[in-house]
């Protein structure tokens, strides 16, 4: 079939070296202008007030906790997540039951379920008289640090998992099997062989985790109770804009130093392969001990992450038989602004997702291909991570003085869109630049010989190979946006699902259910909703790309 | 020092059957080859035999012990990977003595089994090497003396060979097996390569989609091919289609196309029974001209080929295919494209087949 004129002229212009440079400079420059720098600049205008801070000795001393109450418990639960969350993954790579693949799905739902509500949904669970505690009698686990670090644990749980299944995927087993052979126990092998290889994703899991967990804003604070940690400090204290600009700024230097530490540290960081127990190690390969392993595996799995994600939602089958239902669903009352906050919270993902393909593709190019040399590349790379490391409650409010204090004429949608931007963007970013790197260069070199132009070379070779990374880059980013609730809050006064449900819904609920303008059963099924929507695009996800790269 | 025994041993893949029903001996101290072409199963037996795949079926014993449910740790076995499967995050000394080591060894013994197993394999310069500074060749080095410092009785190698350039893979091969004669080991190796397989093997079993179809030594194979497929498998035939004449006293007498007639030492065919007469190339005595008897052939040189020490000519055959001839290239006349030269083969170096139900090129497939 002969190429359409379009396609054609597209193709013999993307021959053309300035055009190209144009395309990777606009790219760069949107990502400075709109992603990297305003939320910055936001700190920085505001720099002088930092002054506020330090001539309160009281707040500079809250302050510092808060920050190191956000360091230690992101440190603690990352920890703890890459213990839980890799034999979780080991267990969906290396089992032979088709139900793994149903834990596969399962364990992404507490990324899927907005932050506010996952955080309500925890608190239902381990503190409120209808959740476990109806079972002891007293609250089982009061608001407070146990219960963000439960709550932290939680949402940061898929990272790693999801993390690791990649990595466990595209392992190379023959490692693994060359050390049994060679005599090694099961778990000898793995402690000296396979882990050592995966070096580098179990620390990348850990950084993502970390940044995860630092960088949260909405559900820790339903949960928090006394518990004040960065984001929450920046919450607490929304108008002043010291105390944003001082915890930000440690937030951000300081966790951009770990990173940057782990990064050049982590290559060179050894593991303990030299020492060998053969008897111990044979004796805790057993087949007892890595079923008990993975029963726990699961109890935790179902226990810490999954129940307590979806409690939230169990009121909603209370609405089922209440009536509830048919109002919701004829969208009467307080229903009519929950289709419309659906609609917005659907609308602000879909164009932050679209906006993200086009500005983040180049992005990815630049850096998998290093087209503005190694350095440089390599520096975009660190930068596009900036965004994620941000509370996204900082993010929101440093973006919002930098908007409405310099562009005033920008409508709050476009905030709301640019803020669910910067937010995103390194997700959808870090996977397709791990797609195109998979990809060998060779393949783009043969197409190019064969007389494809680089716009060819893209459409034909980068595209199909990697659509699949693609789409599940994209529902990375819009479900994150879909979710996401701590940025949107202070960005702008608009009602996405995540805003409607923690402001107006979940904290009046809480506060005193009787004047609350909703039930129960009605935030369990505004929750379930949302949860369900998710799921299935989720689902239909793992459909489309499981026919090709299933296992 | 043990020898393996599979008895009736199947794998299936879904509806795949990679292994279907292969009962062997391999002896203690032999140097085994499984061969045959790709997907034919040979790895999956290997790997069976390694403990690192589960049999569906059947029984696989290493000297007198069933080792169905043995895992791979205590088979006593050592593994070359195709792909070297050296850990890159270890350097050649570290990969070498890690089977000491795992096996618990004392530091003392494991540090003379590394060093005496590197010295074998002539690589003790380069022990602070990680894999990614070797050579294919050294990978592949390292890899077998990785395998024998495990001092595993039985050396399981899958296509060892596999990766590296031809001159490489022939000193290599050789390599090999010195080491195995010196150190009295059972080997059973993987290839695809016949011509490894008749080098370096005692015993080779010839294997096709999932069955054996002949075990024996390297001439018996090319001497004795007891199907067409193993005749054209190993070593080169030249097929010509015909019938049973006649039965003699001596054997069949076959009649090829264009009504020339082979008395052959087949006693087993029967009169009218279509078949295949497997000639090797070098049996045949080609003349220049066209002087004819009842047992030439004639036919017209096609392509003419100078591969060094041989000369390989395709001869277009009347109202037959083509058939390849190879000549010594110092000895004799050459013949030039478009010549006319008559044919005539050694009747008993012949085989005879029966035609295949499936047809010729079916049968001899190889991918």
């Amino acid at each position: 079939m002969p190429k359409p004129k379009i396609t054609e002229a597209l193709d013999r212009l993307s021959s053309k070296t300035s055009i190209k440079n144009t395309i990777y400079m606009l790219s760069i420059i949107i990502f400075f202008a709109l992603i990297l720098l305003p939320p910055i600049l936001g700190i920085i205008i505001k720099w002088g007030s930092i002054q506020d801070v330090f001539n309160q000795p009281e707040l500079l001393s809250a302050a510092l906790n808060a920050v190191a109450a956000s360091f230690a418990v992101a440190f603690f639960v990352s920890s703890i997540d890459v213990v839980a969350g890799v034999p979780t993954a080991w267990m969906i790579t290396r089992g032979k039951s088709k139900w793994l693949n149903v834990l596969d799905t399962l364990s992404d739902i507490p990324f899927i379920v907005p932050t506010a509500t996952l955080g309500y949904s925890l608190l239902l669970f381990w503190s409120e008289p209808q959740g476990l505690s109806s079972l002891f009698g007293v609250s089982f686990i009061s608001p407070g640090w146990l219960l963000v670090v439960l709550l932290h644990f939680t949402f940061s749980f898929p990272v790693v998992v999801r993390t690791m299944v990649g990595a466990l995927l595209d392992y190379k087993l023959e490692y693994e099997q060359a050390a049994r052979t060679l005599g090694a126990a099961p778990l000898t092998a793995d402690r000296t062989v396979t882990f050592p290889i995966l070096k580098h994703s179990l620390i990348a899991s850990f950084t993502l985790a970390f940044a995860r967990s630092l960088s949260e804003t909405g559900a820790t604070m339903i949960v928090a109770g006394a518990f004040v940690h960065g984001p929450i400090f920046i919450k607490n204290h929304i108008g002043e804009s010291g105390a944003l600009v001082f915890v930000s700024s440690i937030l951000i230097v300081l966790s951009s130093l770990i990173f940057v530490t782990i990064k050049l540290l982590g290559s060179r960081l050894k593991m303990p392969v030299r020492k060998v127990w053969p008897v111990t190690e044979r004796k805790l390969s057993s087949s007892i001990i890595a079923s008990s392993r993975n029963g726990i595996t699961l109890l935790i799995f179902f226990i810490i992450v999954l129940i307590p994600s979806l409690f939230v939602a169990l009121p909603a089958f209370e609405a089922v038989f209440t009536g509830v239902l048919p109002k919701a669903l004829g969208g009467l009352g307080v229903w009519a602004d929950y289709w419309q906050s659906i609609t917005l919270s659907y609308s602000v993902g879909i164009v932050a997702t679209l906006i993200n393909i086009v500005v983040g593709l180049p992005m990815a190019i630049i850096i998998a291909r290093r087209k503005v040399g190694k350095g440089p590349s390599t520096l975009l790379d660190t930068l596009v991570n900036i965004p994620i490391i941000v509370p996204s409650v900082a993010l929101g409010a440093s973006l919002a003085i930098f908007w409405k204090e310099n562009f005033s004429f920008i409508p709050e949608i476009w905030l709301l869109i640019f803020a669910h931007l910067s937010i995103t963007y390194p997700y959808f970013v870090r996977a397709m630049s791990a797609a195109i790197e998979r990809i060998s260069i060779e393949l783009e070199e043969a197409a190019r010989t064969l007389g494809a132009r680089p716009l060819g070379v893209f459409r034909t070779i980068i595209f199909p190979l990697t659509k699949y990374s693609m789409l599940s880059g994209a529902i990375m980013v819009f479900t994150r946006s879909v979710s996401e609730t701590g940025a949107t809050l202070v960005v702008s006064n608009l009602k996405t699902a995540p805003v409607l449900l923690a402001r107006y819904w979940v904290i009046p609920y809480m506060e005193n259910p009787n004047t609350a303008p909703v039930t129960r059963a009605e935030i369990g099924l505004g929750c379930g909703f949302l949860i369900l929507l998710s799921f299935i695009t989720l689902l239909v996800l793992r459909l489309v790309t499981r026919g090709k790269e299933g296992y | 020092m043990p020898d393996v025994r599979l008895v009736n041993v199947k794998k299936r893949y879904g509806k795949i059957i990679a292994v279907d029903g292969i009962s062997l001996h391999i002896y203690d101290k032999e140097y085994f080859s499984l061969l045959g072409p790709s997907g034919c199963g040979k790895t999956t037996l290997l790997r069976l035999i390694a403990g690192l795949t589960q049999p569906d079926e059947g029984e696989i014993y290493i000297g007198d012990k069933l080792v169905n449910d043995v895992p791979p740790e205590d088979r006593d076995i050592g593994f070359v990977f195709q792909t070297f499967a050296l850990f890159p995050h270890m350097n050649t000394w570290d990969n070498v003595i890690y089977g000491p080591r795992v096996k618990g060894f004392n530091m003392e013994k494991a540090d003379t089994i590394g060093h005496e197993v590197l010295e074998m394999v002539r690589l003790h310069e380069r022990l602070d090497a990680f894999p990614n500074e070797l050579s294919g060749g050294m990978m592949q080095r390292v890899a077998v003396a990785r395998a024998l410092a495990a001092e595993a009785k039985i050396l399981l190698l899958d296509e060892p060979l596999g990766q590296l350039d031809a001159k490489v893979r022939n000193e290599l091969r050789y390599e090999i097996r010195r080491m195995v004669r010196d150190l009295d080991l059972t080997a059973i190796h993987v290839t695809h390569d016949q011509s490894e397989a008749m080098a370096i093997s005692d015993r080779i079993a010839v294997i096709k989609k999932g069955k054996v179809l002949q075990v024996g030594t390297p001439e018996e194979l090319y001497m004795n091919p007891k199907s067409i497929f193993v005749a054209h498998f190993i070593g080169e035939s030249n097929f010509l289609e015909g019938y049973v004449s006649s039965i003699s006293s001596k054997g069949a007498i076959i009649e090829l196309r264009g009504g020339i007639k082979v008395q052959t030492v087949n006693k087993a065919a029967k009169k009218g029974e279509r078949i295949v007469l497997a000639v090797r190339p070098e049996t045949f005595v080609v003349k220049k001209g066209t002087k004819k008897d009842k047992s030439t052939i004639l036919g017209t040189i096609e392509k003419v080929t100078f591969e060094g020490t041989n000369m390989r000519y395709e001869i277009r055959l009347e109202n037959q295919g083509l058939i390849v001839i190879v000549r010594p290239s110092m000895i004799g006349e050459w013949f030039d494209i478009g010549e006319k030269v008559t044919l005539k083969f050694l009747p008993e170096k012949a085989h005879v087949f029966v035609y295949p139900e499936a047809g010729l090129r079916e049968e001899i497939v190889v991918e």
